[in-house]
């Protein structure tokens, strides 16, 4: 099948009953914002059976690839929602990662050295298709309403939830939510009507994205640049993505001029001085960006919970933005159905702010020391930085201290009201509050993976024996290869408690029914 | 762990020779790039945070 070109698709705006009612619309959930993170909110909670309104101001997909790196957490959560292999198989795999300083390479890297996941460490996908392939999952989705051209233009909230006034071609209409989801981008206009901000540390730098098509024999791999010779002074980060596209990223300096750099006759031979006299290509998208580490001092205003860029913005390097925002809607959906359904106190969307302020601030840290390796402030950073790069020839210690991005790993939410800290010993990473690991296993005989079997709902997980209703290792599904058990550290009658957005809520070496039922009251926010 | 700061270097004369030889003929910006080499090589060799915490603190005071 012939990819569809989701960038030149436009989304028709249609006239809505809501906008004739003489009293506003009520609905269950209204997610303000069709990107990424408010599709992705949006088939979550239709998932869990809860209708969602959807409104985007706009009437077309992602202008141009802009987040193009999709981390192996995003992908899980979206292999849950329907769509995580269909961007794998369409997404550039890459593992290896090289440094270059000057002309030479410094050191290479692989992000997975460990095998045994279901899913790539890394995919490159641009990001009309993520949305493309997104939108397409929703519309399976009857309990999903998306309006085009339906800009938000005023909120006022309330302690039952909010009205929105809502701008359309035919003119304003208010419709009413109980819960208001903002995942209207960095920018985010709701942020502003209600008086809020996000605060944080500007950049004074600028890059310019080039995205050119050529056939060209790189292989699938990151490579980046410290003051090479075709760019002198600054970094260079070269990425594939699906369909010949390399997306290039010149760091550019302060005074550079937004405007004029984003020229064809100034960004290409740019990308000649890298790819060299003979390389065939044609420029397909750019832009010259600046960016910020902020956040908004709390997610949870009320009835209104913001999520993605809205909350929270990081640097480009280390792929934490999109990936970040994704793992936003991974924590607060199945707590807003729960509330929704009435088997838990509202009160649990308040670990949503926590548990996602933390990790937002996890992300904003690696993504400030990256920067600030990157583009160092002041000229005793760069010489201890040039220091670095140079010892990574032959010095494995200063390899690790190069920070070209680290890359986006999910947040172990230590700490969270959510988890029951353990009372037996146990050894590895898989405390309360960690991200499920994968494993291969066996269901039926045929092999699959650890985290496809999980669904929707909290999982007791034993090993060897467990209750009836408990996911059973050697049972239920088989551990094909003894690595599930060596990455929870199990031994026979150790079980778990999984959360539906697949994190550790507590764990026993024996099953204790009382134990499990207080465990689950706690990651429910009953008091 | 502390640092030490009693004497540890054997030959303390040859030792502070050997550091001022190291610089001779640099340019002011060569001996940064070979200072910030020789603190970022002993750091790793010390590796003990407490300690070069304390490194720190000491080299910055009455500055």
């Amino acid at each position: 099948m012939a990819d569809v070109d989701y960038q030149a698709l436009v989304l028709p705006y249609r006239r809505s009953a809501d906008q004739d009612s003489t009293e506003p619309a009520r609905h269950r959930v209204v997610v303000v914002g069709a990107g990424p993170i408010g599709l992705t909110m949006a088939i979550d909670l239709a998932q869990r059976g809860i209708a969602v309104l959807v409104l985007d101001d706009d009437d077309r997909l992602s202008n141009g690839s802009r987040a193009i790196c999709f981390s192996k957490r995003a992908l899980e959560i979206w292999d849950r929602l329907g769509c995580g292999r269909r961007m794998v198989d369409k997404g550039v795999r890459w593992n290896t990662g090289r440094v270059f300083f000057g002309e030479a390479e410094v050191y290479n890297f692989d992000l997975l050295p460990e095998t045994g996941h279901g899913l790539p460490a890394f995919i490159n996908l641009q990001q009309y298709y993520c949305e493309g392939y997104l939108l397409e999952r929703a519309e399976d989705f009857p309990g999903i309403e998306i309006r085009w051209r339906n800009k938000v233009t005023g909120i006022d909230a309330r302690p039952d939830g909010a009205r929105l006034t809502v701008d359309t071609p035919d003119g304003p209409y208010d419709v009413e939510a109980d819960w208001v989801i903002a995942a209207d981008g960095s920018r985010s206009p709701l942020r502003a009507m209600m008086g809020l901000e996000a605060k944080g540390r500007v950049f004074k730098d600028r890059f310019l994205i080039a995205d050119v098509r050529m056939t060209a024999d790189f292989p699938s791999e990151r490579w980046f640049w410290f003051d090479p010779p075709f760019h002198p002074n600054q970094s260079v980060l070269l990425h594939r993505q699906p369909d010949n596209v390399w997306r290039i990223d010149f760091q550019l300096g302060w005074d550079a001029d937004p405007v004029a750099e984003r020229q064809p006759e100034r960004v290409l031979p740019r990308v000649r001085a890298l790819l060299g006299p003979e390389a065939q290509f044609e420029l397909e998208w750019c832009s010259v960006y600046t960016f910020a580490c902020q956040r908004m001092e709390r997610f949870r205003h009320g009835r209104v919970l913001f999520a993605g860029d809205a909350a929270h913005g990081v640097s480009p390097f280390g792929a934490r933005g999109a990936n970040s925002g994704v793992q936003d809607t991974d924590n607060l959906a199945w707590k807003l159905a729960l509330v929704l359904g009435g088997r838990a106190p509202e009160g649990l969307i308040d670990s949503y702010g926590i548990e996602r302020e933390y990790a937002a601030d996890e992300n904003i840290l690696n993504s400030t020391r990256a920067t600030d390796f990157i583009t160092p402030k002041t000229g005793v950073s760069r010489v201890f930085r040039d220091a670095v790069l140079d010892l990574a020839r032959d010095c494995p210690f200063a390899r690790r201290l190069v920070n070209s991005g680290r890359l986006s790993v999910p947040a172990t939410l230590h700490g969270s009201p959510l988890n029951t800290p353990d009372i037996d010993d146990f050894a590895g990473l898989m405390v309360p509050g960690a991200v499920c690991a994968d494993a291969p296993v066996l269901r039926d005989g045929q092999p699959g993976w650890f985290l496809q079997g999980l669904g929707d709902d909290f999982t007791l997980l034993c090993f060897d024996h467990g209750p009836a209703d408990a996911l059973v290792v050697g049972r239920d599904l088989i551990d094909a290869e003894g690595l599930l058990a060596r990455r929870y550290d199990a031994r026979p009658g150790t079980c778990y408690l999984l959360r539906p957005d697949q994190h550790v809520a507590a764990r026993w070496r024996r099953h204790d029914p009382d134990l499990v039922r207080a465990a689950l009251a706690r990651a429910t926010g009953h008091p | 762990m502390m640092l030490n700061t009693e004497p540890n270097i054997a030959a303390p004369d040859d030792f502070y020779e050997a550091l001022i030889d190291l610089h001779r003929d640099l340019t002011p910006e060569q001996s940064a790039a070979v200072n910030a080499r020789l603190i970022l090589l002993l750091a790793n060799h010390i590796g003990d945070a407490e300690v070069l915490a304390q490194a720190m603190a000491r080299a910055k005071s009455g500055i």
